[in-house]
């Protein structure tokens, strides 16, 4: 199978996928939506026959009033087409259409800072921020990583692996967001060194706003360095151990090749393939991760906007930031798929 | 590739890691057991109601830091009676007596005495306290309302009461300084030369006189108020932490242990399935494999706690949607191999029924990595479950430990230095992750023999 073939294959299964994800949030806010949609248009039509005063003098009865707003309210409903379950193909097909095409409508509660309630605007606010933080954090804890675990894999058994391997065990037993529960607890009220919400107190326009937004940044930034640099290393180290016996490395010790250079040139080129892997996959899976990380933090980016999405079920948002997230996922698995790829032909001809 | 359930155990018992996840995950099914035995069922589904924690202090931390200070901070202190009646003539009295070995360096904040009292007629209760230096106060003197037939009767007799200092005043037990503006509790604990804590034995004595029957006390419990309490403190609510804590730990089993005893069953099946078939089926159920293996597990199991429900049940099947995806795409290309040999083959042309030759050829060979990918995904469920509940979207009914990191949280326990609050959850979370993790690598090193080196 050609290159090009497999790319494609892949393109179009997450396509499906990301089609998938979307039909069953769908599916599960649907009804939800429907009912929340249904009461606004009647509210809707209430205030506009309530304002309207030449209007409502026109009617001799309160029962007149009332079947002539039902009447109203029906005719929006239906030509909202909101008349057809939220399952009926149509709907469906519109809805996702609409997504697609990054329509995502307006949020019902939620604002963005600069006070728009349109999703998309409140999406494009967001995502920087938690791009900034996460890409940071993973691009130091790899970096770091990659070095700590050459290391240890070159002293295999010594003192350094084992503290690495340790550690690595230790620290991904626990779970993110109570570490930063606890960095919170110590170095912002025990040692009042960082702030304790990472959200900056001034506003967007202030040409102070970003720095005072790397300074609130740190206390997160450190707390994902310090989770995530350890199980990275045990991972290089477990790759670089088993390429280090292979016999392509025997024969370039044996030609007296400096074991510096075969480590760091020769036998991690070759465990290239599994870390480009795992580099993209960590920094999608920190996406999904960020929803409770930011929650503690306070981060304002996208997953504490989910997070305040679900608290008051704003379903727009909900759909809008699901989709985000899951297209950001893909993208990167997709990535990770090609480098894989790139890396290691044998992927490609399986 | 095949292993004996005994060679594996022999190795296992040789892997100083391995025994050290067991000797961790006994504890913690100890815990589980006291959990059982100690607190009773009811205990815990009081564990949201207010009412129920009433006699315990806000916010105490636990007991045990009185052993790093010099000046010891007053214990919440709960006491059980020793209980004795006597006859005399037509009255009978009944005696509860409270011993506290008093040795802190505070006022206790407040006393309260809670009764329950099964009686007719109209019983006369009396407090007095004997204090370590001999001399005896009588704090109250009331009657029980009246009653024909036998009633129960509960009530609670406070500190602050204004009576009782009124008939300490009357008392003149020969106290150096006025009584102005004091609360009864830093009188009658106080020296009689100035207003300091008199350290030593009291005794409350509570007796209870009646002339129509014997009257019962069914429950009696004198509180004395303190700022430390028990092993784990307590929280801002009142509730006793170390009993949250108890009953965690078999939740927290549950929880990892169905889960990923589902996930490795439902994977297995579906990768072996997929393997040994090949062909169409296989391509069609790795497809499906992919799209649940691509998508974001966290907000759709958020959507879903949100929209469906959170019950404890309905989280460990959400949890099993998402689990059992790996575990299927490795057990599908161990059964591929497994499928080429020749006695596989031969059962195939001898006329062996598909789902005959799958459990008694393929399974078994793959037991080994199911017991492995088991230890494995325990923590991840555990973890996954803690920061549901931990964003407030777990079973409000049980108290699990990321219920009671949320309600630190949204107490801010972290910015008001209730350390008991935060550490003991988070700790346990990962212990109990670690053990499955030991295991989990002992055994990846018995059935993957290369990563030995």
């Amino acid at each position: 199978m050609g290159f090009k073939k497999f790319l494609a294959k892949r393109a179009i299964t997450m396509f499906g996928v990301l089609m998938a994800t979307l039909l069953v949030t769908i599916a599960l806010v649907g009804a939800n939506m429907d009912s929340i949609s249904k009461q606004s248009v009647s509210l809707e039509i209430r205030q506009q026959v309530t304002n309207n005063k030449s209007l409502l003098a026109s009617f001799k009865t309160t029962e007149q009033l009332d079947s002539y707003v039902e009447n109203q309210i029906q005719q929006r409903i239906k030509s909202l087409g909101l008349d057809q379950p939220w399952y009926s193909p149509q709907r469906i097909g519109l809805s996702m259409y609409k997504i697609l095409t990054l329509d995502f409508g307006h949020a019902k509660f939620l604002t963005s800072d600069s006070g728009s309630s349109d999703v998309k605007d409140i999406i494009l606010e967001k995502l920087p921020r938690t791009i900034l933080l996460f890409t940071t954090a993973t691009a130091i804890v790899s970096v770091l990583g990659i070095f700590l675990g050459a290391v240890a894999a070159s002293k295999v058994n010594s003192k350094i692996d084992k503290i690495t391997s340790g550690f690595a065990i230790i620290s991904s037993s626990f779970p993110v967001w109570w570490i930063g529960v606890l960095m919170i607890f110590v170095f912002a009220f025990l040692y009042p060194i960082f702030p304790a919400r990472a959200t900056p107190e001034i506003s967007v326009t202030d040409p102070g706003y970003w720095g005072s937004l790397l300074y609130h940044m740190a206390l997160p930034l450190i707390t994902l360095v310090l989770i995530g640099f350890g199980s990275w290393a045990y991972l290089v180290r477990n790759f670089l151990v088993g390429i280090l016996q292979e016999d392509f490395i025997m024969a370039k010790r044996a030609a007296g090749i400096d074991e510096k250079r075969i480590l760091y040139s020769h036998a991690l080129k070759n465990a290239a393939p599994p870390i480009v892997t795992i580099l993209a996959l960590s920094l999608s899976g920190s996406l999904g991760g960020a929803i409770i990380t930011e929650a503690v933090f306070d981060w304002p980016g996208m997953g504490r906007l989910y997070f305040e999405a679900i608290s008051v079920l704003d379903l727009p948002v909900i759909i809008g930031a699901t989709y985000v997230l899951t297209a950001f996922f893909l993208a990167s698995v997709f990535v990770a798929d090609v480098l894989y790829g790139y890396f290691d032909p044998r992927v490609r001809r399986e | 590739m095949s292993f004996s359930a005994r060679d594996i155990w022999h190795e296992f018992s040789h892997s100083k890691i391995g025994m050290t996840g067991i000797v961790i995950l006994g504890t913690l099914f100890l815990m589980s057991i006291i959990a059982f035995v100690t607190i009773p069922v009811d205990n815990f589904k009081t564990w949201n109601d207010p009412a129920s924690w009433l006699l315990y202090p806000k916010s105490a931390q636990p007991a045990w830091i009185n052993y790093f200070q010099s000046e010891k901070i007053p214990e919440h202190l709960i006491l059980q009676p020793q209980s004795s009646s006597q006859q005399l003539d037509s009255v009978y009295v009944l005696t509860d007596s409270f011993v506290v070995n008093y040795q802190y360096d505070g006022f206790p904040s407040d006393f309260i005495y809670k009764y329950t009292s099964r009686y007719s007629g109209s019983p006369l209760l009396q407090i007095s306290v004997t204090r370590p230096d001999g001399i005896e106060l009588q704090l109250i003197s009331t009657s029980l309302p009246f009653s024909n037939s036998e009633t129960t009767y509960t009530s609670m007799i406070f500190s602050t009461q204004n009576v009782i200092v009124k008939n300490l005043s009357n008392d003149k037990t020969g106290y150096l300084f006025s009584f102005d503006t004091l609360s009864s509790e830093k009188i009658v604990f106080s020296k009689l030369t100035e207003n300091k804590i008199l350290k030593g034995n009291y005794v409350f004595r509570i007796h209870l006189y009646d002339i129509s029957g014997k009257p019962v006390l069914v429950k009696s419990n004198l509180i004395l108020g303190g700022k430390v309490y028990g092993m784990m403190g307590t929280d801002e609510l009142r509730r006793d932490l170390s009993i949250g804590l108890l009953w965690g730990t078999p939740l927290a089993l549950f929880i990892g242990i169905t889960v990923s005893i589902g996930s490795v069953i439902l994977g297995l099946l579906y990768g072996v399935y997929a393997g040994f078939k090949g062909k169409v089926t296989d391509e069609a159920l790795m497809r499906f494999n992919d799209i649940i293996y691509a998508m974001p597990a966290l907000p759709l199991l958020i959507i879903l706690a949100v929209t469906i429900g959170n019950s404890i049940f309905l989280m460990v099947g959400f949890l099993v949607i998402f689990g059992w995806v790996g575990i299927a795409k490795v057990s599908r290309s161990m059964a591929m191999q497994i499928k080429t040999l020749q006695y596989v083959e031969a059962s195939k042309l001898m006329g062996q029924k598909d789902y005959k030759i799958i459990f008694k050829h393929i399974l078994p060979q793959l037991l080994p990595y199911a017991f492995a990918s088991i230890a494995i995904s325990v923590p991840a469920a555990i973890t996954t479950e803690a920061g549901l509940s931990f964003l407030g979207l777990g079973d409000p009914t049980f108290p699990t430990w990321g219920q009671i990191l949320h309600d630190a949280s949204s107490y801010s326990a972290a910015a008001r230095g209730m350390w008991w609050w935060i550490l003991p959850p988070g700790i346990l979370i990962a212990v109990t992750g670690l053990a499955f993790v030991f295991m989990g690598q002992a055994m990846d090193v018995i059935i993957n023999p290369r990563l030995r080196r």
